[in-house]
This record gives C-alpha cells, sequence and structure tokens, in this order.
C-alpha cells in the first residue's frame, strides 16, 4: 500500500528508487590486496594502490566478481557476460586516485527483481535496474583538528556492490521492507555482512512526490542513509517537504540532499547545477570482465536456499502463514532455529509461535538476539512437548520460559526442580473442588441462582491451591458438573 | 678507461663474462663520463654510490659464475620508473623529491638481470613531449650538433636524457617509455636504437602513467643486438599490470640470424607527407633499397586512416592524462602549496606543481571527457583508433613488417619549435600510428642529412612480431653501417 500525503490541494503519491551499498565480503579489496577489516587503525589497511602511488595499477579481486555474480543471481538478474570498470572522475582528498573506479555504461549485472513482504502478509514485486562493481572512497575525519581535517584510506578501495531499484517503491513502509529483504539476501548468500551501523550498507534514496495518476515529480537523492530507522525518517520527511514545496507554489530542484536526524530536516548538498561532470571513460588499466558460462553456473550452483524459496516451503510444509514464514525467513540462523525447534516440538506452528512471540519479545527486550538467545532451539521444542503431553499448562509453560531465558535450563528440570508438573489426576482435583464447594455456601447458591460468571472464581480457587498445576480443563469440567449437577 | 665506452652492450657484456674487464672498472668509466658530460643534463638524479656497489655485486657474481643477462651492464634509467630509495621525479616539479617505496617491474627485472643504475635520466615532464623541453629539470643537450655549427639541439623526447645519454657514451644503454613515440623520436635525433615492444610486452607497473592505454616501456642502445638483450631483460607477464601480456619471452638476440630473405617489406603509401625533407625521402627509397638487397620482397601497401591518427591520438593520451595525473593533488606525496581550503590547494598545487605543457593536455583531455563533448571527441578518437588497427591488421595479409621514415625531420634547435605546440606535435606523424595500435615499432640510425644528423628509419612489425622485426633490423642496420658520431661525446 502506498503512503498517501494529504495535502491542501488534494493527495499526493510518493514515488521512490533506491541505490544500495553494499560492501562485498573478501578479505582483500577490490583491486589491491589489502585487508578489508572494520576497525583497524586508521591508514593502517591501506596498499600502495589505495594511497594511488604513482605508477600502481589496479587489479581485479575475482573473489569480488564472483560476491556480485551471486548476488545477481540472487536477485533473479540478468548477467552480463562482460562488462566494463569505467572512471568515475572527481577530486576530494579521501578519493586518492582523483578517480573512482566503477562501471558505468556496461554492469556486471542487469535487470531484476525482488519480492518485498509487507505487514499486511501480502508481496510485491520491486525492479532492480543494474547491480555494478565499484571501489569505496577513504573517510575525510574532520573532528580530530581545529583547523585541518585528518584522511583515513583503509575503507579506501574496499569491494562494494551499487544495487539500482527500479522507482518501483511507494512508501516508507515498501523501502524498508525492500532494504531489510536486500539486507536478508545478501547475508544468505554470504557477499555481503549486512552490518549498517558499521557501514557495510548504506542507502541512497531517489524521490519525489505526484499526484495520483499525473506523471513522476522531479526528485531529490537523499545521500547515505545508514539504518532502517534513518531510511524511514527521511522519506517522511522528505516527502511531506516536496507537497509543502510545491502546494506554496514553489518548485523542487533536483538535487542531492543530507538527513540530519538530530534535527529532522533534510537540506541541499549540491543542486544539479554544481553536480560534478565525472567524465567516465572506460579504465585503460583493466581490461574489459568476460565472464564464462561455466564460472556463472558455478555461481548459481553455490547459492543456498533463498529467502523466498524458504518461505514458500514454510507455508507449504509447515502451514505457517505468508507473515510467520517471512519474519522466520527474514535471517537464515532464526530459519535454522526455527526448523530445528519445529522437528523437536513435533508442531510447527506452536514452535513458530513462541518464537516469534514469547522468544523475540524476551530477546528484544534484553536488547539481543537469536544469536545470544539463552533458550536453545531443542529446548523450546522440549517445552511445547510438555504442554502437548499435558505436562504442564500452557500457563505454567510462560513460567517456565522466564526461568529457562533466565538460566538456560532444559524446561523439564525446572519443571521437575519447581514441581510444576499438572496435576491431571482427577481424583486428587475433585477433592479440593469438593472442599471449595463445601466451603463456600454463598457462592454456590449464588452461581445457582444464575450468576454462572463465578465459574471463573471457583476455577481461580482450584488454581490458586494448586498453584496453577491442576490441569485446566479438568478443573472446568468437574466444577461445572458439580455445580450445575 | 676510455675503450670501455666505445665497447657495445653486447661487447661488454661477452667481455665482464671473459673477465677481461670488471663490472666495476666498467661502471666507473662511465661515471666519469656522466660527469664529463653533465653540461648536457642527462641525468635529473645521479647514483654512483648505487652504481659502484652494484658493480662490485656484479662481479662477485662473475665471480661464482652467476651472471645475469645483464650483467655489470651501467645503464641510465629513465626518471619516469618508479625506484626504492631513488628520487623518482616524472621530470616535474610535483614530484620534485619523491622517493618512492617501491621498484617498478622492468627496473627491478633489469637489476635481476644483473645491470648496474647510473641514475635517473631527463625526460619531458610526465613523458608529455618531443624535445625534452618540458621538463622542469631543464632540457637535454643533444650530443650531435649540425655540421659547423655550435647551435644546442634537441635530443627528442620524451626519453631525450636516456637518449644523449646513451649518445655521449654516459650510460651503454638506457631505458625508454614511449606512448606515441617517445623512445623511437629520441633515438631517431641521437643516432640510436630505439625500440617500442608490443603493448603488454613489459610491464607498467611502477612507471609513472601518462596515457595507460599506450604506456610502453623499451630499450635504448647502440646497436639493434643491444636492443635485442636488453628488451629480453626487461620483458615478462606481470601480474600486477592487468594489462601485460601473459606470454613467454623469446630469446631475441636469437632472432638477429641477419636473413630477411623472402620476407616482405610494406611500404605505405601514407606516410609520405607534405613537406618531408629530401634528405628522409632519399634514405627511405635508400632503406628500400636495402631491403631488397637483402632478399626481401617490397610491397606498396596502403594504411588509409594513417592522417588521423596524430588527431586520434592527442585526443586518447591527454583524456587518459587528465585522469592519470589527478593523483597529484598534493594531499599524500609530492609537492603541495597550501590555500585556504581544499580546493584551493588543489589549484595552488597543481598550478606551481605542472608546467604550461602538462597543464595544456590536461585541460585538453578534461575538455574532450566533459559531458556533451564525450561522444564528438573521445568515444570517435576511439572507433578511428580501432580504423587505424583495422588498417595494419589488413596490411599483415600483404606483408610481414612495414618500414617508414621515424619523424619527419632531424634534430631542431632547442629554441625552435617550443612556441607551437602542434608544430611540435607533427614530430610524431610517423610513430603514433602504431603506438595506437599497440605494435611493436623499432628505430635503426640508417643515415644523416645534409647538416650530418643522424636520421632513423623505422620497422613496424604486428603484435608479438618483436622477433621479426629485429632480424629486419640487423639487417637495416648492418646495410645503413651508421658511423657517425656525436660532436659532444665522453672519452
Amino acid at each position: 500500500m502506498g503512503d498517501i500525503i494529504k495535502g491542501e490541494t488534494g493527495d499526493w503519491e510518493i514515488v521512490m528508487g533506491l541505490e544500495v551499498h553494499a560492501q562485498i565480503t573478501s578479505k582483500s579489496k577490490l583491486f589491491s590486496g589489502a585487508a578489508t577489516n572494520f576497525g583497524g587503525d586508521p591508514n593502517e589497511q591501506v596498499s600502495l594502490v589505495d594511497a594511488a602511488m604513482p605508477g600502481m595499477l589496479p587489479v581485479l579481486n575475482a573473489e569480488c566478481v564472483r560476491q556480485g555474480v551471486r548476488t545477481g543471481l540472487a536477485l533473479k538478474a540478468q548477467i552480463n557476460k562482460r562488462s566494463v570498470f569505467a572512471r568515475k572522475n572527481y577530486f576530494y582528498a579521501d578519493l586518492p586516485q582523483g578517480y573512482q573506479i566503477s562501471q558505468y555504461e556496461e554492469p556486471v549485472v542487469g535487470e531484476g527483481e525482488v519480492q518485498i513482504d509487507l505487514a499486511d502478509g501480502t508481496s510485491k514485486s520491486i525492479g532492480i535496474e543494474r547491480l555494478h562493481l565499484e571501489q569505496d572512497a577513504g573517510k575525510s575525519l574532520h573532528d580530530q583538528h581545529p583547523s585541518k581535517s585528518y584522511i583515513d584510506l583503509n575503507r579506501s578501495g574496499v569491494a562494494l556492490m551499487e544495487i539500482v531499484s527500479k522507482p518501483d517503491m511507494r512508501s516508507a513502509d515498501e523501502a524498508t521492507a525492500y532494504v531489510n529483504k536486500l539486507r536478508s539476501i545478501v547475508r544468505y548468500i554470504g557477499s555481503c555482512d549486512g552490518n549498517m551501523a558499521e557501514g557495510s550498507m548504506r542507502a541512497d534514496v531517489n524521490i519525489s512526490v505526484r499526484k495520483a495518476g499525473e506523471p513522476m515529480g522531479t526528485r531529490t537523492e537523499l545521500k547515505n542513509l545508514n539504518s532502517v530507522r534513518f531510511i524511514r525518517q527521511a522519506i517522511e520527511i522528505e516527502a511531506k517537504r516536496q507537497v509543502k514545496v510545491i502546494e506554496g507554489g514553489g518548485e523542487i530542484t533536483q538535487e542531492t540532499r543530507l538527513f540530519d536526524p538530530t534535527k529532522g530536516e533534510t537540506r541541499s548538498m549540491r543542486s544539479k547545477e554544481d553536480a560534478h561532470d565525472y567524465r567516465y571513460f572506460p579504465d585503460p588499466d583493466l581490461l574489459p570482465l568476460e565472464l564464462e558460462d561455466a564460472f556463472i553456473d558455478e555461481c548459481l550452483k553455490s547459492l543456498p536456499e533463498l529467502p523466498d524459496e524458504k518461505k514458500a516451503r514454510f507455508m507449504a510444509d509447515y502451514g505457517l502463514g505468508a507473515y510467520d514464514a517471512g519474519v522466520l525467513v527474514a535471517d537464515q540462523e532464526t530459519a535454522a532455529y526455527f526448523e530445528e525447534a519445529a522437528k523437536a516440538a513435533g508442531d510447527a506452528k506452536l514452535a513458530a509461535n513462541w518464537i516469534t512471540v514469547e522468544l523475540f519479545g524476551r530477546l528484544n527486550k534484553a536488547g539481543t538476539d537469536l544469536g545470544d538467545s539463552p533458550i536453545s532451539a531443542k529446548q523450546i521444542g522440549e517445552l511445547i512437548g510438555l504442554i502437548k503431553d499435558d505436562t504442564i499448562s500452557g500457563k505454567i509453560a510462560k513460567d517456565v520460559f522466564d526461568e529457562m531465558f533466565e538460566t538456560s535450563k532444559d524446561p523439564g528440570v525446572i519443571v521437575e526442580e519447581k514441581g510444576l508438573k499438572q496435576i491431571t489426576d482427577t481424583g486428587a482435583i475433585e477433592s479440593i473442588v469438593d472442599d471449595i464447594i463445601a466451603n463456600n455456601e454463598g457462592q454456590v447458591s449464588a452461581y445457582r441462582g444464575g450468576k454462572t460468571g463465578l465459574l471463573g472464581w471457583f476455577v481461580g480457587q482450584v488454581m490458586k491451591q494448586t498453584q496453577g498445576k491442576a490441569n485446566p480443563g479438568v478443573v472446568n469440567k468437574l466444577l461445572k458438573d458439580k455445580l450445575d449437577g | 678507461m676510455s675503450d670501455m665506452l666505445t665497447l657495445t652492450l653486447a661487447e661488454a657484456r661477452d667481455k665482464l663474462r671473459a673477465k677481461e674487464i670488471t663490472a666495476v672498472e666498467l661502471t666507473d668509466a662511465y661515471l666519469n663520463a656522466m660527469e664529463q658530460t653533465r653540461d648536457l643534463n642527462c641525468y635529473i638524479t645521479e647514483t654512483p654510490e648505487k652504481a659502484r656497489a652494484m658493480a662490485k655485486a656484479s662481479d662477485e657474481r662473475i665471480a661464482a659464475g652467476k651472471a645475469g643477462a645483464m650483467e655489470g651492464l651501467p645503464i641510465g634509467m629513465k626518471d619516469l620508473f618508479c625506484t626504492n630509495g631513488v628520487q623518482s621525479t616524472a621530470g616535474s616539479h610535483i614530484l620534485e623529491g619523491f622517493t618512492p617505496t617501491y621498484e617498478s617491474t622492468v627496473s627491478q627485472n633489469l637489476w635481476d638481470a644483473g645491470a648496474v643504475m647510473l641514475g635517473k635520466t631527463n625526460l619531458d615532464e610526465f613523458a608529455m613531449g618531443s624535445s625534452n623541453l618540458t621538463s622542469y629539470y631543464g632540457g637535454v643537450k643533444n650530443p650531435y650538433t649540425k655540421a659547423g655549427s655550435n647551435q644546442s639541439l634537441v635530443p627528442g623526447g620524451s626519453s631525450g636524457g636516456s637518449a644523449a645519454a646513451v649518445a655521449a657514451h654516459a650510460a651503454i644503454a638506457a631505458t625508454g617509455t614511449d606512448t606515441g613515440g617517445s623512445i623511437r623520436q629520441p633515438a631517431a635525433f641521437a643516432g640510436l636504437v630505439g625500440f617500442k615492444p608490443t603493448y603488454g610486452r613489459c610491464s607498467r607497473w611502477g612507471i609513472v602513467a601518462f596515457a595507460s592505454s599506450l604506456d610502453q616501456a623499451g630499450p635504448m642502445t647502440r646497436t639493434v643486438r643491444d636492443s635485442a638483450i636488453m628488451l629480453g631483460a626487461m620483458a615478462g607477464f606481470d601480474a600486477k599490470d592487468s594489462t601485460s601480456l601473459d606470454v613467454a619471452v623469446p630469446d631475441f638476440e636469437a632472432a638477429l640470424t641477419g636473413d630477411i630473405r623472402g620476407m616482405k617489406i610494406g611500404i605505405p603509401k601514407e606516410y609520405r607527407v607534405e613537406n618531408m625533407p629530401a634528405d628522409i625521402e632519399a634514405l627511405w627509397k635508400q632503406g628500400i633499397e636495402w631491403m631488397k638487397d637483402a632478399g626481401a620482397e617490397v610491397v606498396d601497401v596502403t594504411l588509409p586512416h594513417t592522417k588521423y591518427a596524430l588527431p586520434t591520438y592527442y585526443i586518447v593520451a591527454p583524456a587518459e592524462a587528465s585522469s592519470n595525473l589527478a593523483r597529484y593533488d598534493g594531499v599524500r606525496f609530492g609537492l603541495r602549496v597550501e590555500g585556504k581550503d581544499l580546493n584551493e590547494m588543489y589549484e595552488n598545487t597543481r598550478a606551481a606543481g605542472f608546467g604550461a605543457e602538462v597543464r595544456r593536455r590536461v585541460l585538453i583531455g578534461t575538455y574532450v571527457l566533459s559531458a556533451g563533448y564525450y561522444d564528438a571527441y573521445y568515444l570517435k578518437a576511439q572507433k578511428v583508433r580501432t580504423k587505424i588497427a583495422q588498417d595494419f591488421k589488413n596490411a599483415w595479409g600483404q606483408c610481414d613488417l612495414l618500414l617508414t621514415p621515424t619523424t619527419p625531420s632531424a634534430a631542431f634547435a632547442m629554441d625552435e619549435k617550443i612556441d607551437d605546440p602542434v608544430a611540435m606535435y607533427l614530430n610524431d606523424v610517423f610513430t603514433v600510428p602504431a603506438s595506437l595500435a599497440g605494435l611493436p615499432g623499432i628505430s635503426v640510425p640508417a643515415g644523416v642529412d645534409k647538416d650530418g644528423l643522424p636520421l632513423g628509419l623505422q620497422l613496424i612489425g604486428p603484435a608479438m612480431g618483436e622477433e621479426a622485426v629485429l632480424r629486419a633490423a640487423g639487417v637495416l642496420e648492418t646495410a645503413a653501417g651508421f658511423s657517425a658520431k656525436p660532436a659532444l661525446m665522453a672519452a
């Protein structure tokens, strides 16, 4: 569903296309042997090539090509058997060569598509325009010295995939779902770690607004958004700004804008007029990249089951709904965890429910994630088994789960230690029920006089006496029989 | 000691191996010659201590029976090659004082073969020029002068320092690099053999880039045999250069059989340019006769796009240069002239660091790559370049090699052409087409003009046709029997 902005003159639709930069997971950079680890001391991971020393030449890293092609295949995209590296020329202190080696007219990956999963359980197809390989620039540090800027070239030359979508997104939800889906795909196939906080993934959003049915408006580009939350905020703020400008009689200028999360505004970085003329031309230091069919086949064979395929399988094999399936396949660890829990429990739906509601709820609250979960998939399976064989009630199970989350103990051990086994012995429960009926004549006659709502009170009394361990089904049946009979 | 200076590289090699002379003696003779000829300005940086140490090590290897192909031979290294621990300037102020921590592949190959470095030779700034006059470190004097005149002439360029050093016996040989004629033209002007091999034969790694798709290293020597020996040591596949040719290096010296019977030599009619001096026209005819006399068959061929080669070159080369030279920005190495902000620092640094010719080419290159002009200039030039290469491919259907003059004139005076860039660019009219097609081309000293100045003839071969080129060049050299000696020469 598209977001509609209610303007003074009517409803406005947002149109968006995204350019996502994803750092390729590789030991060394796109054109040099330098390391790519995050967090090294400044300028510790810089080769002569990265520093653009005189006479240095780039040599393409085959692993980066492989990851680019695998990503293209995962995006169901056309793989171009011939692609060309070009130089994008501009001056900046953290761009040692004075140009970025990128792909321009002939990218390695062409058109493809991505299915995004929306909160209402529906899916939408977002077109991929292209994916190309390029070098990252270094980093300028402006806050280390009162009058100087420092340059850290550790990132200089790191391999990026720029994934360009078609302008197919109509809401902040769709845009964030798209980024999440891309992130999920690249993490599945291991081509990028998807870590937005460390800058491994960042997005530029091209955004315009229009009245329904009208041609596209002039777009602005929101640069370098490095979290899903910022993407959402930036879109909402920028779309409203554009509507306000247009309705105020102004025009949108095609320009690059920067989102300032602290001030909650977007502001102009540079307009089209002073945009760089990048003077792209094929890099004469590099030959065109020619891929053989066998290489592409090998890349295809190396792909794991992808999120969409897994989701379809979870829905078909486990009877899960689209939403739950979508949540569970978002990353491979969760999906694997679920499958293990479902197998141990013998009940996939219950496993899905316990994982998505109870476990995720607690993990969220604790500010951690599945990787650090104190409860193993097998333990969740065991817990569900205890519910299913009436050893404990669902209510007790939640207490047991809390205990498991605290101590990582097996549910069986907790139930045993705390004596939480459900009382299903009808005789034992019956004597308690009889006692309660005998000792509460007032309530009994009120119930029998028509206040049947008091049944819950009687159930509560029984549970109180049994510390909640009585089987609720048995309690209900006995009480009803005795009170009504 | 002076006798040693007249030895060719091949002769010196043999005497060193026979232990008739030592590398230290030979090196000392050349260091002395380097001092004697300092007035020519052949060298930007002299490295006598390094030379002596290398020569000593060579003598030890010779004694141990481990002599390499260039063992103990003292050479000049064009200052476009980065040399570890030795200032490498590219003839530019912007790299003054720049001392690399790495060694170019070609120079390393030469050291590995036992060569001794005398110093870094002068050149046109960033190899942009045909006169050596654009060097920040001053022009180089050609050791040759017109008969009866002491007017200073240029040695050609861009490898002018290398040419002058070898001609004046201030080096037994020297490296050059050739982008549009920078080895062959100065070789012709200084009575030397200059050989630009097939693009990709020699690694470009560690050579300061001018125009990446054209730059190619090669030897500058006194004889064809010397070039064959030296190229063998320079060439080879290098994984660090993606455009390097992954082919074995043949024994180039073995190609000098002296037998070209049955070889077909093409004469491209388009190289007969307007206003070509009669001396050069006559020499070309003479060359054709020499080839015939040696048993080759001479055929007329056509290279119809030749006239577009120079304009094409002066779009492609500056375009690449404008991008290649962007790294000289004052941020990391070389000259920095401060400014009030980053942009002003760039402007100040590059204005102070680059000379007029470099600035001109950066501007031309920037222009032809700009939005709105790219298709009309750069893209069109690339298309023409393909047609020029195709011309050569067609010619190889009819002949094995091409014979042309190397230059449209002999060496000119140092004050003659500097104000007219286009006249200067015309120097490359015969050398540029082979550069655009990436083909091997050699200039052989073949005669002198009316003033006694050396003139060269050029042989061009198909890609990886170095052996045939060398074989024919050897025959040409023998037939020509070039014997002119420069007026200014160490003795």
